[in-house]
């Protein structure tokens, strides 16, 4: 099962042309992703070699999801581009686009997401400025390595990039359902609510580990969520107590302003939502381990 | 990138938002000249990122143009709560102020749009008002394709309960505000007071801009925005290579890779501190995903650069990027530092994990740097960094 990507899914990437996109391509498809295609208009209809396997280059996505069936897409077009390219995806009605591109335009995050709903959500989207998403053993969708770790039945949601690598590191040997790099910026698709939800329905996964950082009310938010809707055990880290106020600590939504966004905040809301909070990776890992020995 | 009050006021006559004359200077005598422009009277007023400048006795009235020399001479390296004022601005006189309103768009994170806020009761912190008068503040959401047109301004208008004789102006003033907010990729506009005056004319008296750093590429303007005077040497430097650095307080310098990782290793850091004098991160440095030598170099020629720095952790989790990679980069960079003649006497320690972190341990080992030594967990390598820098403060 797993969440949002399975072995099933049929991945074209925007942007796969690229050197971005050609590298992560191949790293996708050598960790079992079912790559079914390539946009780009100005290469339609080419198509390129990844040590052997072809993978055709179409002019659209729509003209993609037509001749390939595809159900998800991961898009690594520069981000003067990216609104377009998400807005291509959303028109094209796919049930998935991840958007790998950092350092967009918060306008640009905010128009391409409000466009999503004038159409229905029909388009759920991961990102931006994220590493995708991976489901170990099954498909990768985005630039998380597919050697860290193995299916299991931990689900795992991420602001951040290097905090899910590690902590998928920390608890390797006991392997995970879907590993979700949701992203850092101040306006994101799918949320850590999103995830909790479908890893609360999702019969692969027995405990969920969640991690933040500072800025906004994303994790106080989903401390609600826990508190109301979900029965499995979910252990929570929370990244930049030592923050200054005022600075954006490298993801552009990681900042503390005045008083609101804290680490202190998070951590006591997942507390009192009744999520084991642990103080460093390590020790959040631990406590992980703690609750699936019972 | 939050803007001085003049550069927000550029923005909003950039865009047709009422506003009154004005000049920056940074030197006492350029006032003189101005005033006189102005019709001989005018208000001096501090350039600074922070509220209450006010009070702090950073705004000051010019009955002459000697006097605005005077108070300029004044106000001019001031230092209003912890800011040094290095620029004021000579402003024309507002006429007398009947009524000081308050208007706002700004990025609304929980909501993933764009939120109006507006109120009648102006002049002072909107916080302050929020939280004593609540029922005197409109909140209105803003749909980001549909912006702000004549009738969603007239929206936020009738919400907030503005005074009909003034309607038409803030309309005007709310449709003009948005196209800065808009056009100028803003992820906050604020004016306040937005005073009517006693010709009964609608004036935005003071502004706060805050402008969105991922939208530079569409913006070369922003470059000349940059506030170069106040930014810290070592953050201006890390700039200059393109690094994603922020100077702290503490002792142990911070090398990683990815924001979220090196969040957390100055937390872990600060942990390990409370057992070592207290010592604490001296700086958040975010070395991407790529982590190669050139780049590790620069980032330990700041770190090392930085007099409060007393030992250095290097904390890489290697996802694409294999550790083998990163350890030569380590390795590289301190003789590449060496062969500029820069002196490396900081201890470092380094933790190396994720992909191929068995090889990049060999490389490190086999180097055998005397000042390089490796910790293999993240929490006991802080501990180490800690324990170092406590020794040598």
């Amino acid at each position: 099962m797993a969440i949002f990507l399975t072995k099933e899914s049929k991945v074209i990437v925007q942007g796969m042309t690229g050197s971005e996109g050609q590298k992560h391509t191949r790293r996708m498809l050598a960790s079992g992703t079912n790559i079914v295609g390539g946009v780009n208009p100005r290469k339609a209809g080419t198509s390129v070699d990844f040590d052997g396997t072809e993978v055709p280059v179409f002019g659209s996505v729509k003209e993609a999801i037509e001749k390939t069936g595809a159900d998800a897409t991961v898009i690594f077009v520069p981000e003067k581009f990216t609104k377009d390219a998400v807005i291509e995806a959303i028109d094209a009605e796919i049930p998935l686009a991840v958007v790998i591109t950092e350092g967009i335009a918060v306008h640009d995050t905010a128009a391409f997401w409000a466009y999503a709903g004038k159409k229905g959500n029909k388009t759920r989207i991961i990102g931006p400025n994220c590493p995708g998403l991976i489901t170990p053993g099954q498909s990768n969708a985005g630039i998380i390595p597919a050697d860290i770790t193995k299916p299991g039945r931990i689900g795992l949601v991420s602001k951040s990039g290097t905090l899910t690598y590690q902590m998928m590191y920390e608890l390797r040997d006991i392997g995970f359902s879907t590993c979700v790099g949701i992203g850092g910026d101040p306006i994101i698709g799918t949320t850590h609510i999103d995830a909790l939800k479908a890893f609360q329905d999702d019969p692969d996964t027995d405990l969920i580990v969640m991690i933040g950082e500072i800025g906004g009310d994303a994790e106080e938010r989903a401390a609600a969520f826990i508190k109301e809707n979900v029965t499995k055990p979910v252990v929570g880290y929370v990244a930049g107590f030592t923050a200054p106020e005022g600075k954006t600590m490298g993801h552009a939504g990681a900042i503390v302003s005045g008083s609101s966004g804290t680490a202190q905040a998070k951590k006591e809301a997942l507390e009192a939502a009744g999520v084991k909070v642990g103080k460093t990776p390590t020790e959040t890992a631990k406590l992980a381990r703690e609750i699936l020995a019972g | 990138m939050d803007l001085f009050e003049y550069q927000a006021r550029d923005l909003f006559a950039k865009h047709g938002v009422p506003v009154l004359a004005g000049e920056v200077i940074d030197t006492p005598e350029a006032a003189r000249e101005i005033t006189e422009r102005l019709g001989g009277k005018s208000v001096v007023k501090a350039q600074v990122k922070v509220g209450g400048r006010g009070k702090a006795g950073g705004v000051k009235l010019a009955a002459t143009p000697d006097e605005a020399v005077a108070r300029a001479t004044d106000i001019l390296g001031m230092d209003i709560k912890g800011h040094t004022v290095h620029k004021v601005m000579i402003a024309e006189t507002a006429p007398e102020i009947v009524e000081e309103y308050y208007v706002s768009f700004l990025l609304d994170r929980a909501n993933r749009t764009f939120l109006s806020i507006a109120s009648v009761e102006g002049g002072m912190e909107i916080e302050e008002v929020a939280a004593t008068r609540p029922e005197a503040v409109a909140k209105i959401a803003i749909d980001a394709i549909d912006g702000v047109d004549e009738a969603k301004a007239r929206e936020i208008v009738e919400a907030a309960k503005f005074p009909a004789e003034v309607a038409d102006q803030v309309v005007n003033v709310l449709v003009k505000l948005w196209e800065v907010f808009v056009k100028e990729d803003a992820l906050l506009v604020e004016v306040n007071p937005l005073a009517k005056v006693v010709s009964g004319d609608v004036i935005a008296l003071d502004g706060k801009v805050s402008l969105d750093d991922n939208a530079e590429f569409r913006h070369p303007e922003f470059e000349e925005l940059q506030d170069k005077a106040a930014a810290n040497p070592l953050e201006a430097a890390a700039k200059e290579k393109n690094l994603n650095y922020v100077k702290l307080d503490g002792e142990v310098g911070i090398i990683g890779n990815g924001a979220g990782l090196v969040m957390s290793t100055l937390d872990v850091v600060a942990y390990a501190g409370e057992a070592h004098k207290g010592v604490k991160p001296a700086n958040f440095l975010d070395i991407g995903g790529g982590a190669s030598a050139e780049v590790m170099a620069n980032g330990l020629e700041i770190i090392l650069g930085d007099p409060d720095v007393k030992s250095v952790f290097v904390n890489v989790f290697g996802g694409i990027t294999a550790c083998d990679a990163v350890a030569n980069g380590i390795v590289q960079a301190l003789e590449l530092l060496k062969s500029k003649g820069e002196e490396v006497n900081k201890p470092l320690v380094v933790r190396l994990d994720g992909n191929n972190a068995e090889l990049g341990r060999k490389i490190l080992t086999d180097a055998n740097h005397p000042l390089v030594q490796q910790v293999d967990t993240m929490d006991g390598a802080a501990d180490k960094a800690a324990e170092l820098a406590a020794a040598a403060k």
